[in-house]
């Protein structure tokens, strides 16, 4: 049975060139990295060349200043708890965003209960941060500043080079969790002026289970798994060469393919909000006009709730994913959702839609028929829909 | 996620609809909690003649709100008052845990629209139909962990039971 996949947000199927790198891996039987001996050395070139494949897509100065981790999650944990613990004797002040990823609030809830002191800045109703408001949150106490590169549920891409300039002034660390982006769109960690970017081999066709974190030369970090010296001494434990040589493969693709495929995406993207009125009416589009993604679309579709949209959207083989509260099992709305001025009701109808490069403009005809129904059936059965209409009549 | 009657439910709801000019109307929920109900009573000879229901919410409170109809559709006022939210999870064969508090009010609202109809009856005047602001605990005043199902004190941050936090989820 083949699904429609349009919550490639959630996953996106592995190259065929990662799949045949990784299987190739396993035939190579390799050893350890670490070993001195002939058969380590070769197997730590393989994990070199991996190294300079995915430090190239990010543009890094230097291969080294890639650590691989075991994905997005590990990687914004490290840079967040390694620079807190790292600096806590300059200051104990952390500066992140209202629309920051559960693995950034959390990280940072964990150090506030150690001691730490932190200033989340709000977003506009586009869901972006003002670099204004970063530069007057900054403190003499704060050591380091976080703000994603995009956000995993609205696709918004907030002004990070702009920040990195504040902070570069200032002196102050500065992490950005682009988990959402490296590989989706062009990232130059360079000109972004961050010092640590925090990216997964999944958002382009790689591994899920790999990632990597970068980090400029210089950077006071501890690393958050303390043992042998692997990972140039940032990231203890024997590595998942398997994975890592996914992830390189994946990276070398992605450099070659990038543009065609933001090309192809933002294509889609055009039609998905082209056609949209024509299929549905009274909806919003959490989406930044201009500064977001060119994967995906985030639509709150008013009066019905998101995980019914989702089920029924399911039953005709079109996979997507929604952002409410009863789907995701907090069982409270979305913080993004809320943070950019949604209401409760609104935040529950939100569906997020995301596309790769193998979707094609047919799958976005066929979700746009579908939904088309699904959201006709709901509203019938809504309270709400009711209501308004009555009013309105 | 959900077994085959709830899923039967949610894509085939029975009674769907609006009473107009009902004997009785309940309704429970308000979208903070992401599920609202509105059941409508139509009662003849101390028995309901007809039901049907509107429901903003996700598989479960769909499915639920369509069971519960099914199951009071024809009883006496006596037995429907008996009714209540557990009855309807066992007729599904069973909700996943972290939906059991949040989305199983349908038997909340028939007993609503059930006094609606009583107080009718006794003359007392329908209040106008204003929504709540949303609050938080709209359904009886027990508060559950939406992860273990355990009772609660109001207001805690954290489930000892299945170490879950609820500071922001709570």
């Amino acid at each position: 049975m083949d699904v429609v996949n349009l919550d490639q947000i959630s996953f996106k199927p592995l190259l065929a060139e990662v799949k045949a790198a990784m299987i190739n891996a396993i035939n190579q039987d390799y050893f350890n990295p670490s070993s001195q001996h002939k058969r380590g050395e070769q197997a730590a070139e393989v994990l070199d060349a991996a190294r300079r494949s995915v430090a190239g897509l990010i543009n890094a100065a230097a291969a080294k200043e890639v650590v691989f981790t075991s994905g997005g999650t590990e990687s914004v944990n490290h840079a967040i708890k390694g620079v807190a613990m790292a600096n806590a004797e300059k200051g104990k002040h952390i500066v992140i965003s209202n629309i920051e990823h559960n693995a950034v609030i959390r990280s940072v809830r964990r150090l506030k209960s150690m001691g730490f002191r932190v200033t989340s800045v709000s977003v506009d109703d586009k869901g972006r941060v003002n670099p204004r408001d970063i530069a007057e949150a900054i403190t003499d106490e704060t050591i380091l500043v976080s703000i994603m590169h995009s956000n995993n549920e609205t696709g918004t891409i907030q002004p990070i080079e702009e920040i990195g300039k504040i902070t570069r002034e200032k002196k102050i660390i500065f992490h950005t969790d682009a988990a959402d982006s490296v590989g989706v769109v062009p990232i130059d960690v360079q000109k972004l002026g961050v010092d640590l970017l925090s990216f997964a081999a999944n958002t382009f066709y790689g591994p899920p289970g790999v990632g990597g974190l970068y980090i400029r030369r210089g950077t006071r970090i501890y690393p958050l798994l303390d043992g042998g010296v692997q990972e140039h001494n940032k990231r203890a434990g024997t590595e998942n060469l398997i994975g890592i040589i996914g992830m390189g493969a994946a990276a070398q693709v992605a450099s070659a393919r990038l543009d065609q495929w933001v090309a192809h995406c933002q294509g889609l993207k055009d039609k998905l909000l082209a056609e949209l009125p024509d299929a549905i009416d009274e909806y919003i589009i959490n989406t930044h006009p201009v500064h977001s993604l060119p994967n995906m679309v985030s639509i709150s579709v008013q009066y019905i709730e998101g995980e019914s949209v989702m089920l029924m959207l399911d039953d005709d083989d079109i996979a997507v994913s929604t952002r409410s509260a009863c789907a995701t099992g907090s069982l409270r709305a979305s913080h993004v959702l809320i943070s950019i001025g949604l209401s409760h009701a609104d935040a529950q109808g939100t569906l997020v839609v995301s596309f790769g490069k193998d979707t094609t403009e047919d799958d976005i005809t066929k979700f746009l028929t579908s939904l088309k129904e699904v959201v006709t059936t709901l509203r019938n059965i809504s309270p709400l829909y009711n209501k308004v209409s009555n009013s309105t009549a | 996620m959900y077994n085959k009657v709830v899923m039967d439910h949610f894509r085939n709801p029975r009674n769907v609809g609006v009473i107009e000019n009902a004997d009785g109307v309940g309704e429970v929920g308000n979208p903070l909690c992401g599920d609202m109900m509105t059941i409508y009573l139509k009662i003849d000879d101390d028995r309901i003649a007809d039901i049907k229901f509107q429901t903003f919410g996700c598989g479960s409170a769909i499915a639920v709100s369509s069971m519960l109809t099914e199951i009071a559709q024809g009883r006496t006022l006596a037995e429907a008052k008996k009714i209540t939210n557990k009855d309807v999870a066992k007729a599904l064969e069973g909700l996943p845990k972290n939906k059991l508090h949040c989305s199983n009010l349908g038997a909340d609202a028939l007993q609503m629209a059930i006094k609606d109809y009583e107080d009718r009856l006794a003359g007392i005047e329908r209040p106008e139909a204003v929504r709540e602001e949303p609050h938080e605990h709209s359904h009886g005043e027990k508060c559950y962990c939406p992860y273990c199902d355990i009772e609660l004190d109001e207001g805690v941050s954290f489930c000892d039971a299945c170490q879950s936090s609820l500071e922001e989820e709570h």
